[in-house]
């Protein structure tokens, strides 16, 4: 693979429209977290006219529920959630303004539609590799729902966050491209 | 009669939960750097160091390898000469996982009620327990948290008889395709076949509990497991962004079934294959 591309947030529509299926990145600045009890939340909160917690102009959300942090740490064990329980909140999500989404495993027709729509990258983050990826998380600040605990919304401050391209702007899936040389059943 | 204080299995218990959360059984750890070793896909190989490294850290620093620190199955075989004293056995053990997830900084993610309130319960209660009487006086636990990416693509088929073992080599690819990239492969993939439904849903559970490294002793059973694992890991799914390391391991637990069944239960895990036993 080529050298890591560096990103820094925010992450504009005109960043993603450069990212290219398979590219390798490298994430810094504040990414946000939300998964399944926060979407569901936000959406419902956006169906009843309300402001988000977050404004998700040129951001990027990261789909995690960390495991609590030891003592002296800024977060504990923090690897991707599966982002297709998402896929029903993300094309309104989208909608918000967010330009980058980050999780593991496929996603569907309609969030594709959404991502090319919206000119929006998404990037996978290696799941269960979650030891590791706590080393590049500088900060984790709960925003909204503390309530929800490990679902909470929460802003983290990340260095050099590795990740691939796996759905470009233009819909490429890198999921199919990467497994076809390898299937010989 | 031998005693056992429902202390001891509690405070073993909080001890498993988190040894179960941070050290990868060295049989999981060997199958991935053997997968390093053969995987074609240079994306499959970045992907496996980063899984490699992970566990590395994981173990040294004392931290759970996923933040996903599962659903606590637990899995209890007691001596039917052993009293069980100070106190009720799932208690016991529901008290264990409790201590073990709050001490250990373990996620907590279970809530009480599945579908209308949903609230969690903070500290990771109730376990899925199972057990078993046995003969002797002991009391054998095997604690295996379960992560739900994988389990979410979990899933069982009723088949009859005349499907046979291409029904059950056809049963078990269905649910590996569908599940495809999204439960963190390289995965570990336990079959249950025979019971009832539920029974072969457990027997798959099971399954999961045995090292990647020891095949079934019945010999069909084995070339089954040899066969399922070889196909598996020409689907392409590779370690998550493709490749040739779908899965590290099958391992097919069996059971007595009636004439007109032939169910077939799998039960999907992730890399972090999570287990420990002690016997206390």
């Amino acid at each position: 693979m080529a050298e890591s591309i560096r990103i820094t947030t925010p992450f504009t529509e005109e960043m993603s429209r450069k990212l290219k299926v398979g590219d390798s990145v490298l994430i810094s600045g504040t990414i946000f977290s939300a998964r399944d009890a926060a979407h569901k939340a936000m959406t419902e909160a956006l169906a009843r006219g309300e402001k988000l917690p977050v404004d998700w102009q040129n951001q990027i959300v990261y789909y995690l529920g960390p495991t609590p942090a030891k003592p002296g740490d800024p977060i504990g064990s923090c690897g991707p959630t599966t982002s297709g329980r998402m896929d029903a909140y993300t094309p309104t999500m989208l909608d918000q303004g967010i330009k980058g989404m980050i999780g593991k495993g496929s996603r569907s027709p309609e969030v594709v539609e959404s991502m090319k729509k919206n000119g929006v990258t998404y990037f996978a983050a290696v799941g269960g590799a979650a030891a590791l990826i706590a080393k590049s998380v500088k900060k984790y600040e709960v925003l909204a729902y503390p309530e929800l605990g490990p679902e909470a919304v929460a802003a983290l401050t990340v260095e050099d966050f590795p990740a691939i391209v796996v759905i470009d702007s233009e819909g490429n899936d890198f999921y199919e491209i990467g497994q076809k040389p390898y299937r010989r059943l | 009669m031998r005693e056992l204080d429902a202390k001891t299995i509690t405070e073993t218990v909080a001890t498993m939960c988190k040894e179960a959360a941070y050290y990868l059984p060295e049989d999981v750890y060997e199958a991935l750097k053997r997968g390093r070793a053969t995987e074609e896909s240079p994306v499959g190989q970045i992907v496996l160091d980063q899984i490699i490294k992970n566990a590395e850290i994981a173990r040294a620093e004392d931290r759970p390898y996923c933040q996903d620190t599962g659903m606590t199955i637990v899995f209890l075989e007691v001596g039917q000469d052993l009293h069980i004293t100070g106190g009720l056995l799932e208690d016991a053990v529901n008290d264990g996982i409790a201590k073990g997830y709050v001490e250990g900084y373990l996620r907590k993610s279970v809530v009480k009620e599945p579908l209308f309130d949903r609230k969690n319960t903070q500290n990771n209660t109730p376990g899925v327990i199972y057990t078993k009487i046995v003969p002797g006086d002991k009391l054998k636990i095997t604690v295996a948290p379960k992560g739900f990416g994988s389990e979410n693509k979990s899933g069982v088929k009723m088949l009859v008889p005349a499907d046979g073992v291409e029904g059950v080599k056809k049963a078990v690819m269905d649910i590996i395709l569908h599940a495809n990239c999204n439960p963190c492969p390289p995965m570990v993939v336990g079959v249950g076949i025979g019971g009832t439904m539920d029974r072969a849903a457990v027997l798959s559970k099971k399954a999961l509990t045995r090292p990647t490294n020891v095949r079934n002793p019945m010999p069909e059973y084995a070339k089954l497991e040899e066969e399922l694992l070889a196909m598996i890991n020409k689907t392409g799914i590779g370690p998550q962004l493709g490749g040739t390391t779908t899965a590290l391991a099958v391992n097919i637990e069996w059971g007595p079934t009636h004439i007109a069944g032939l169910p077939v239960a799998v039960s999907i895990c992730c890399h972090a294959m999570r287990h420990s036993e002690k016997t206390l």
